[in-house]
């Protein structure tokens, strides 16, 4: 039924397009027998039909605007000897392809499809296997890459690629999804304006999304699942974070979220469950962490190096078995009117907020923070008397961290 | 022996006070089960109260098993009995009476509440066994102070001493020594020391079994070796069973060579 | 029966037996005497093998004591004070004395004989001092045994349980039985006692009858004649 829709779509695209445009179908017993033949022989903005099959080639050079519309997911078998599309022209739209056995290499980063300095593309329904890089956009603006499949298996990281990668792209829309095996699900280098949504990113041996110099981009409702290490945010500037699941990165160096140098960035309505750390936060300014989740996390936040200006509100922090590490000052960090299960306090005038100021940095966290073999205390009655009494009467922490107006009920 | 362990582990489980065990064990684990209904917070919760409890009555039980029944265990003597058969009889019907009270008080809430069903089944038994090694080591610890000394209250003082020795001050003086010498490498130090006390041992090991084992394997190389694969597990269940063993082949031991 | 040589015992600094040597013939009962501390109890319970002498040997029916139990199904011991497991049924520890020893029994009639059956069922924990000690005493005499040890055996009988008493020990020596008794109740002794053996400072000071005592204190008392070797030893 999907498929009709978008054939019938894109046919009415493409007579909307142009008169000239037309249809050219590829299959076995077809005029056509490869795709690189079509192209050949194809007009701007003519629509190649791939019937079902498999068609063994690679480095397949895409330089005028046409549609590659798989009927009943073909095979693109590129037998691990290059890449497999070179996309170098602008409003070219692949649909419906599978692609497997991308070559791969340990100077050149084939691609199943590269789209080079191309802009207004479109990369759709397309189910990636036995790949090295998968969707790697170089210069390209002005696109859309959405429901896409990417299974890898990768299994080091200094051989494999990654699911999706923008480089120096802009305004492109990555959505809908899944990438899973491969070294970073979605990478962005010099990507800016680029929004992320509804995407799936799970079991990667680094990274679920990963962000390096790319700047006021947005990714939203994305499930970021038992990554090697989560999803990195690095220097980078006005990121929003939306409504994203990071869940069991559970590694010994693994967290749901990492920013390093962030500025300006909003981060609201956030799940982070059972991390090993839930946000690893270093050297970031200015964030308004609001209405996220934590459950479950080895440390739900832990802060690393200056930070200034953030803001914790309206936040759950639940079971962790560290709310918050600082190894540094407080500065002006702001927690009000969070959700902590560790709360003891009462609310003697029933407004919903708890009478006495709560202390997430316990004397432990502090201790750790100092000398991490101390973990191995973790749990013991010792910790528990000593972080009680720290409670009691703070020596250690920092007395201005606290949460002054700690809510009474879960914030929902 | 094993006549004197059924005599003794009889004795002991008609005793209020191995009901008062049994009945605190049944109490806890519905009230965990029911209230909680998340069995892994449940067994992260029982562990907190097995390391610190189990050890604690394990060594007061021992204790007072062993004075009071030291007339009825000269009564024994005078009989063709091998002394290492009385002592590791009445040893093993205290311990066993224990674990029997800890395994059925906090089993049946948990069958009742669905474990078969549940995939907490593996860190559930890991806590019972750990939790029975426990009450093994720490009886045949007390027993061991019992047998060294004549004196009651003495010898009930030292006991009490050693359980706030191995469940809170032996963690203060490890905790100062990894602090003072923060500038070390104190990653195989802190895994020996963990060793070298039964409670940190147990704590340990089920830490490892829990999610929250990649928390303490995040530290360092060496850690993320010992926490991180099987190895930890192996050489912590080695340990408790030589921590059980050392002290009941002291005791048999030491009630050899002793006068009556 | 008993043969003890050059038998030595320190609790800590303090010598309680100093080289002690007794042969006890088979048959017959004996007293052993002595001032508190003078090491009756220690004798004993080395012979029992409940406490490990530092010297000397000690053969009990032609068996060393040392590093052996089985000798022990050979005698009936009445410890001085004896305690009970409390949640055990007097019934109960009758058959699991019983079962340990693995022996053919006659509590029946001793139960009969000190009026227990009452108490069957109850748990021992209940029970008075006198009850316990007469429950003490029916474990001691359940057995034939060539060889019975009895410590303060009088302690919290009432008459009637020490006449039963008296009696039961007499029959065990037409038995043939050897008896070994310790006792301060001197008047018990004297009329108990075939032979006696007084201890002092962890050595026999006497050994033989009670006529040949009186004859060598010249005290035609028993207690006296006692009181008597008493006085001398100190002087001496």
């Amino acid at each position: 039924m999907r498929q009709i829709i978008i054939i019938f779509l894109t046919c009415l695209f493409v007579s909307l397009s142009g008169l000239k445009a037309q249809s050219l179908v590829i299959c076995d017993q077809c005029e056509l027998k490869t795709i690189k033949e079509g192209i050949a022989v194809a007009q701007d903005h003519d629509t190649l039909l791939i019937r079902k099959g498999t068609y063994r080639e690679f480095n397949i050079l895409i330089d005028k605007p046409l549609t590659l519309l798989g009927v009943d997911s073909p095979v693109i078998d590129g037998q691990d000897k290059g890449e497999i599309f070179r996309i170098v022209s602008d409003s070219v739209t692949i649909d419906g392809l599978s692609i497997i056995n991308v070559g791969t290499s340990y100077t050149s980063d084939y691609a199943a499809i590269r789209v080079v300095k191309s802009d207004h593309f479109a990369i759709r329904n397309v189910v990636l296997e036995k790949l090295f890089f998968g969707i790697y956009l170089e210069r390209s603006n002005n696109g859309i890459v959405s429901n896409n499949k990417i299974l890898g298996d990768a299994q080091d990281e200094y051989n494999s690629g990654n699911g999706i990668q923008l480089w120096y792209s802009k305004n492109v829309v990555v959505e809908g999804n899944i990438v899973q095996g491969v070294r970073d699900g979605i990478y962005l280098e010099f990507a800016d304006n680029i929004s992320i949504s509804k995407n799936h990113s799970r079991d990667n041996l680094r990274y679920g999304l990963h962000f390096m110099f790319s700047n006021d981009d947005s990714y939203e409702d994305n499930i970021f699942e038992n990554n090697g290490a989560g999803v990195a945010v690095m220097f980078s500037k006005r990121i929003k974070m939306e409504r994203n699941i990071f869940r069991r990165n559970w590694g010994t160096a693994s967290f749901g979220l990492l920013l390093k140098e962030i500025n300006d960035a909003e981060i609201l309505g956030n799940t982070f469950e059972k991390n090993t750390i839930g946000i690893n936060v270093e050297g970031s300014n200015r964030i308004n962490y609001l209405n996220n989740n934590f459950v479950e996390n080895g440390w739900a936040v832990k802060i690393m190096g200056a930070c200034y200006t953030n803001t914790f509100r309206n936040n759950n922090f639940i079971y962790n078995s560290f709310d918050i590490s600082y190894n540094s000052k407080l500065n002006d960090n702001v927690f009000d009117q969070n959700y902590w299960s560790d709360y003891t306090g009462y609310d003697l005038d029933r407004d919903g907020i708890g009478d006495v100021p709560y202390r997430p940095v316990k004397l432990f966290s502090y201790i750790v923070n100092r000398s991490p073999e101390t973990i191995v205390l973790l749990r013991s009655l010792f910790m528990d008397i000593i972080d009680f009494s720290e409670k009691v009467s703070p020596v250690f922490t920092p007395d201005k961290l606290a949460d002054t107006r700690p809510l009474m009920k879960k914030k929902i | 022996m094993g006549k004197i362990l059924k005599y003794s582990f009889y004795d002991l489980i008609r005793s209020r006070w191995s009901y008062i065990y049994f009945m605190f064990y049944l109490l806890l684990g519905f009230v965990l089960f029911f209230l909680n209904n998340d069995v892994s917070k449940a067994v992260i919760t029982l562990m907190n109260i097995i390391i610190v409890l189990v050890p604690l009555i394990g060594t007061i039980f021992g204790v007072m098993y062993y004075y009071n029944s030291r007339e009825f265990t000269e009564l024994l003597l005078a009989q063709p009995i091998k002394r290492s058969s009385i002592f590791l009889g009445q040893y093993f019907g205290v311990a066993s009476s224990l674990t029997l009270s800890l395994v059925l008080g906090l089993g049946i809430p948990f069958v009742l509440y669905g474990l078969f069903r549940s995939d907490a089944i593996f860190d559930f038994s890991l806590l019972l066994i750990t939790g029975a090694f426990l009450t093994l080591i720490f009886t045949a610890l007390s027993f061991n102070i019992a047998l060294s000394n004549e004196n009651k209250i003495k010898g009930f003082g030292y006991s009490v001493l050693l359980w706030l020795f191995m469940a809170v001050i032996y963690d203060g003086l490890f905790l100062i020594t990894l602090i003072l010498f923060e500038e070390y490498p104190l990653d195989t130090f802190s895994l020996v020391a963990t060793m070298f006390n039964p409670i940190d041992l147990s704590r340990t090991l089920i830490l490892l079994k829990l999610d929250i084992s990649a928390l303490l394997g995040y530290t360092g190389a060496i850690f993320k070796q010992f926490f991180g694969t099987n190895t930890g597990f192996v050489i912590s269940i080695l340990m408790l069973i030589l921590w059980t063993i050392l002290p009941i082949w002291r005791l048999v031991y030491k009630a050899k060579r002793k006068d009556f | 029966m008993i043969r003890v040589e050059n038998l030595h015992k320190k609790y800590g600094r303090n010598e309680v037996l100093k080289g002690l040597d007794l042969q006890i013939n088979s048959g017959g009962i004996l007293a052993v005497l002595g001032p508190n501390g003078s090491g009756k109890t220690t004798l004993i319970k080395c012979i029992l093998g409940m406490v490990l002498p530092n010297k000397g040997d000690i053969h009990v029916l032609d068996m060393p004591v040392k590093n052996n139990w089985k000798y022990r199904s050979q005698i009936n011991y009445l410890p001085q004070i004896a305690d009970f497991p409390g949640n055990i049924r007097v019934k109960e520890l009758f058959s699991m004395i019983k079962d340990l020893r693995q022996q053919t029994d006659r509590k029946e009639d001793l139960i009969a004989l000190f009026g227990l059956q009452p108490f069957l069922n109850k748990k021992l924990s209940t029970l008075s001092g006198g009850t316990k000690q007469k429950v003490n005493i029916v474990l001691a005499f359940m057995f034939d045994s060539p060889l019975i040890i009895l410590d303060e055996p009088t302690n919290g009988l009432d008459p009637a349980a020490l006449i039963s008493l008296k009696k039961l020990i007499r029959e065990e020596k037409e038995k043939g039985s050897t008896i070994l008794i310790t006792s301060h109740i001197m008047q018990f002794v004297e009329e108990i006692a075939e032979e006696i053996i007084y201890l002092l400072e962890g050595k026999i000071y006497f050994e033989g009858s009670i006529a040949s005592l009186k004859k060598s204190t010249g005290k035609s008392n028993f207690e006296h004649a006692i009181a008597a070797i008493a006085t001398t030893s100190i002087d001496g």
